[in-house]
């Protein structure tokens, strides 16, 4: 697989809005790239920072998070709660080096299929230019460091003592 | 007559607080020599590595290594005492969490070489001679550890068994470990040995926190006057208590300071930063973006603040180098 | 109510020791999703992953013989998780939850893979769907391990409604649930119910009698047994949820007894002022009232109130109080206090009204500052027969206006007061035209911007009113003043304003002017508001559920709202509205229980530190903090399962079922597993 990257993008949409907009955008037999793996939570209110950072270490390329225009929350206010830790969040993963256009919060509403499309097909358009980010490799690779000595010891202890039963 | 359990303590990327709090056990310390064999501690003790190579595997009942993993020769002696120990405890916040040495992630090993040997207001260091791994002079090799790009918390380098968490850890806390260790009475493996709910729940201030606290602005400790009675949240202060497991009396809160977070997280929570972003930047009271921007702009450093300790054990590791 | 099994036997971070087994099953959708996604790669792969013992793919999984299959495997397999990869959950997810539970398992050990709306319908590469629907399939399969029984909760609803103001759409509302038999708790602010309504004299556009259709209903309201009702009373404070709202309502002492009084009037000709001192708020200040007054004669209750800012016996405690002397039945009370109701009800309606525009905010009118300018209320009580003036059209002077002009849109459509359309103001002006006509035999002229008729039998009106000979002047007028130009103008008030279908600026010389003020929202509607968990809209009205599907309901659930509180309406939909409020209560109520989602939120009290920050996050009040054990506690009833509370805890105690952390994890783990 790793041969030809593909950008791989996670999004956490909410049940009421962007959800049944990719519904829509369904149903509508709109096309759009097939990089973005959807999670479904109830409220864009619901996505925890912690799920954001773990995607990126697993190895998404893009986070997109999905949740109601302001004003439209079925649950009055949670996506305003998404919105003030977006902001953090963003400052935060842009300090961690990763690029901003890799994490974005997007209010698509049940009737804008057609935005679901556009947002996706540029999102992915954008991380393809950016590149692999992967970090899963990338933790892989920095932890070689330690694995070159492990050898080394290992290889040593094995010549210096005899091995306990 | 049975053998007293051996002990052993190591240091590795750390301050010597974590060997200063072993001391503040006061005369409790006798009843823990009594009770153990120390077979190693480097900080307070004469052995040698020789001594622990020695050893055989799994002889030594517990071992408590404070400190972060920055280089080579740590990670050796982390796996050295990892094989001679029943049980590996990471002592500290810098071993379980990376603690402030962690923070060195945010920078890559290039640009802390240079600044340290080239580069800071107090080195004088025209030829920019910077210290080697390998040096032969006359037939003898010299080594120094590799410094490695990456800070690591204990147990990425090695298995860990329990966490005694803190910057340092409390007397009270090592005590009670010690205990555990002697009487065998101990918590499954991996457990933190430290109370699992948030710090807010021991704080003198908790009654003092308002129900509503929406954020109109964050203010600096250093640079504001703030109430000795009234909990720092609710005075606008980032304060890391709501995140950080409880276990240490709320001993910087006593002394009129915020929590920092060195217990790290619950075990509930995979990353303390990200948790105490969600619960802080979701009570701002703003609505608009610009608004939610310029409250969230007294918090200018969002890795220092809310990763102080935990950096190395987020889930991002260490900031990703840019091309 | 039944509990939900957060916890089983095992505590709650999962059963462990149950071996799970799962089955999936894939759906061809006929050509739907079989002609993209390779359905048969899907069951492959599918059949590899852990703890999956059967992987079947099937033309249409929803059809009888699919949920069929899903039952039959349930039970020869011993399969307890199902995972279906088919069309959106949105369309069948309740579908196969159904065929689980008869199948012999809890309902919520299904996840549903959405592999057509978001799959093949949305690409165009067969390979890259497929390899997406097998990386879903692969989060469904994980997350439905960790997946814990739930059960829907069902609470006991309380059969009373209670009902906040007593206009034309509380009292509709009222009589309606009180025929069908509930117990109704009817709350007013004023000493009478009856509202705005009845201070209009006729009713566009029948012109029937205010009084004459509203009356009977306010007596009917007073008589009906299943009908609770508490005018001078306000809800101080309101607690619980759906089903169970527990109310606190002030009733403020009107200093006679009700049981006693029987409304002779007595007390009033018998009051040491013998003649009427103080303003009439019920005639809009037009007339006077004593301290001891009843607002009008057919009040309900028809009870008589004492106002102590104005009584001498409050004031000095020197009276006399013939008042109290003069009653046989000893009903006058000075030493009544304030009481407390606390009631229980299973549904609210809030039907709290409006206020007219306060004139004074426009003082280019000149309201206040030329005696001859008067709101539309102050006119509609002066053409009341019983009103003030007996029906009389007289200026404050005296004089029987030979001239009126009628200005439109006065805090309607108006960038610097308010922006919505008040929607009545065209019609009642009309009607104004009508009967000031019909009283003065004066000239009328309306200053409208557009007219704004449309309703059954509007237009007509509009037309007829052009035959009465109503003078249309199309232009917000732009002032009122009394600076003359010409001899004509001397001792009038002139309207300026520039016809825009005659193209340029008139002034017109008129003895009176009327300004139809627009409605806003209710004095006291955002404590209201707030006590009842309503929102409201930018302008203050509260908003409804859903504007077009939901219109009586709010996001509150047992919590409706009917009339202009919702938004300025005329009375034909108010009633409608008060109606269809009553209707929807009453399928609540009636049913006697509701049935709600389990995927609500809660906190391990052992976890919880009690740092507060998730309290106000909640908005549904759901969370609250007990002092008791200083923890945080969700009130599982009005929890509606959004999960914000969740994200936020700073230390990961609060949990949310059928979205806990664990399971959320385990999916972002799977779709990145290949990565």
């Amino acid at each position: 697989m790793s041969e030809a990257w593909e950008p791989r993008i996670v999004a956490f949409f909410c049940n009421w809005c962007t959800y049944t907009a990719a519904d829509l955008a369904g149903v509508s037999r709109l096309k759009y790239a097939p990089n973005l793996r959807t999670i479904r939570v109830m409220c864009s209110g619901r996505v925890d920072p912690q799920f954001v950072l773990e995607a990126f270490a697993r190895g998404a390329d893009g986070v997109l998070i999905g949740g109601c225009h302001p004003g439209d929350c079925h649950y009055i206010s949670g996506n305003y709660k998404c919105l003030r830790r977006f902001k953090m969040l963003r400052r935060l993963v842009r300090d961690m080096g990763i690029e901003e256009g890799r994490l974005r919060l997007e209010w698509i509403a049940a009737s804008e299929g057609e935005k679901l499309k556009n947002v996706v097909n540029e999102m992915v358009a954008h991380v393809r230019a950016l590149g692999p980010l992967r970090l899963n490799q990338k933790f892989a690779e920095w932890d070689e460091e330690m694995n070159q000595l492990e050898h080394a010891v290992g290889e040593a202890q094995k010549a210096k003592e005899p091995v306990h039963a | 007559m049975p053998e007293k359990p051996k002990i052993a303590f190591y240091w590795c990327a750390s301050c010597g607080g974590c060997e200063e709090s072993v001391v503040d056990l006061a005369e409790n310390i006798l009843d823990v020599v009594a009770a153990v064999d120390i077979v190693f501690w480097p900080v307070a003790m004469d052995f040698k590595v020789s001594d622990v190579e020695a050893m055989p595997d799994g002889s030594i009942a517990a071992t408590m290594i404070n400190g972060a993993i920055r280089t080579s020769e740590q990670e050796e002696m982390a796996r050295l005492l990892r094989r001679k120990s029943k049980y590996l405890i990471a002592y500290g916040a810098c071993a379980q969490l990376g603690g402030l040495p962690a923070l060195a992630n945010q920078f890559p090993r290039e640009q802390i070489m240079k600044f340290v040997y080239e580069e800071s207001p107090t080195v004088d260091n025209p030829a920019r001679i910077r210290p080697q791994t390998k040096f032969a002079e006359d037939g003898r090799v010299a080594t120094l550890p590799e410094f490695r790009n990456v800070v690591r918390t204990l147990d990425q380098v090695v298995e860990v068994d329990y966490y005694l968490p803190g910057c340092a850890p409390t007397p009270k806390l090592l005590a009670k470990a010690v205990e555990a260790l002697l009487t065998g009475d101990l918590p499954p493996k991996g457990s933190v040995l430290a109370p699992d709910v948030a710090l807010c729940e021991e704080c003198p201030r908790k009654d003092s926190k308002p129900t509503e606290v929406a954020f109109k602005e964050f203010k600096r400790p250093h640079l504001t006057a703030l109430d000795p009675t009234l909990c720092f949240l609710a005075q606008g202060v980032v304060c890391m208590g709501v995140a950080t497991r409880g276990g240490c009396e709320a001993q910087c809160v006593r002394g009129h300071m915020p929590c920092t977070g060195c217990f790290g997280p619950t075990s509930r929570v995979r990353d303390q930063g990200a948790k105490v972003l969600s619960s802080l930047s979701a009570n701002v009271a703003a609505e608009d973006e610009h608004g939610i921007e310029k409250t969230l702009a007294g918090i200018p450093d969002p890795v220092g603040t809310f990763y102080r300790y935990g950096l190395a054990a987020s889930l991002l590791r260490r900031k990703v180098s840019l091309r | 109510m039944t509990g939900i099994p957060n916890t089983d036997g095992n505590g709650r971070r999962g059963a462990a020791g149950e071996e799970i087994r799962i089955g999936f099953y894939v759906c061809h959708c006929g050509m739907n999703i079989a002609s993209l996604v390779d359905v048969a790669a899907v069951a492959k792969e599918a059949a590899k992953l852990p703890h999956v013992i059967v992987s079947r793919e099937y033309k249409y999984m929803c059809s009888d013989p699919g949920q069929e299959f899903i039952m039959q495997d349930i039970r020869e397999n011993r399969l307890n998780r199902i995972v279906v990869a088919a069309c959106s959950p949105n369309l069948h997810e309740s579908t196969f939850r159904g065929a689980v539970a008869r199948g012999g398992i809890n309902p919520y050990f299904f996840q549903m893979v959405n592999i057509r709306e978001h799959g093949s319908w949305v690409h165009t590469d067969a390979a890259a769907a497929t390899a997406k629907a097998i990386d879903q399939v692969r989060a469904a399969v994980a997350r439905v391990a960790k997946h814990r029984p739930l059960e829907r909760r069902r609470m006991e609803v309380n059969q009373a409604v209670l009902i906040v103001g007593g206009g034309i759409a509380g009292i509709t509302a009222a009589l309606n649930l009180a025929d069908a038999g509930k117990k109704v708790y009817l709350v007013e602010r004023e000493p009478t119910i009856g509202g705005h309504m009845a201070k209009y004299d006729k009713t566009f556009p029948t012109l029937d009698c205010a009084a004459c259709i509203l009356t009977p209903k306010m007596s009917a309201v007073r008589e009906h047994p299943n009908i609770t009702l508490w005018t001078y009373s306000e809800v101080t404070k309101v607690d619980g949820h759906v089903g169970k709202f527990k109310v606190t309502v002030r009733r403020k002492p009107r200093y006679i007894d009700e049981e006693t009084c029987v409304g002779c009037l007595e007390c009033i000709s018998a009051c040491v002022f013998k003649t009427p001192k103080f303003e009439d708020e019920f005639n809009e200040g037009l007339g006077k009232r004593k301290p001891i007054y009843i607002p009008f004669p057919q009040a309900v209750p028809p009870l008589v109130t004492i106002d102590p800012e104005t009584c001498l016996k409050f004031k000095t405690g020197k009276c006399k109080s013939p008042c109290e002397t003069v009653c046989d039945r000893k009903a006058v009370d000075f030493s009544q206090t304030e009481k407390t109701e606390e009631i229980e009800v299973g549904a609210v309606i809030v039907a709290t009204g409006f206020k007219a525009f306060d004139v004074t905010r426009l003082p280019i009118y000149g309201y206040g500052l030329y005696d001859n300018v008067y709101t539309a209320l102050e006119v509609e009580r002066m053409v009341t027969s019983s009103g003030p003036t007996g029906g009389e059209i007289t200026l404050r002077d005296g004089r029987v206006p030979k001239s009126i002009g009628i200005i439109h849109c006065v805090g309607s459509r108006d960038k610097k007061t308010n922006r919505w359309c008040s929607r009545v103001c065209c019609m009642y002006s009309l009607k104004l035209a009508h009967l000031l006509r019909e009283h003065t035999g004066a000239d009328v002229y309306q200053f409208y911007i557009d007219m704004r008729c449309p309703g059954k039998g509007y237009d007509e009106f509009y037309e007829r009113m052009l035959d009465e000979g109503v003078q249309m002047i199309r232009g917000r007028a732009a002032e009122v003043t009394d600076w003359t130009m010409s001899p004509e103008e001397e001792g009038k008030l002139v309207v300026r304003v520039e016809d825009t279908l005659a193209a340029y600026v008139r002034r017109i010389p008129v003895d009176m002017v009327v300004l139809s003020t627009g409605m806003e929202p209710a004095v006291g509607a955002d404590e209201i508001r707030r006590m009842f968990n309503i929102s409201c809209s930018t302008e203050g009205f509260f908003l409804e559920k859903h504007p077009k599907l939901a219109p009586v309901e709010t996001a509150t659930a047992g919590v409706f709202i009917a009339g202009c509180c919702q938004g300025p309406k005329d009375i034909p939909d108010t009633v409608a509205q008060a109606g269809a409020a009553a209707a929807q209560a009453l399928a609540l109520i009636d049913k006697g229980y509701v049935e709600m989602e389990p995927n609500t939120s809660y906190i391990d009290p052992d976890d919880c530190s009690g740092c507060k920050s998730c309290i106000p996050l909640c908005p549904y009040h759901a969370i609250a903090f007990d002092e008791g054990s200083k923890k945080a506690v969700i009130n599982e009833a009005l929890c509606t399962g959004c999960g914000t509370c969740v994200a936020s805890c700073p230390s990961g105690s609060i949990s949310q079922n059928l979205f806990e952390d664990d399971q959320i994890f385990s999916e972002i783990e799977e779709v990145l597993s290949h990565v």
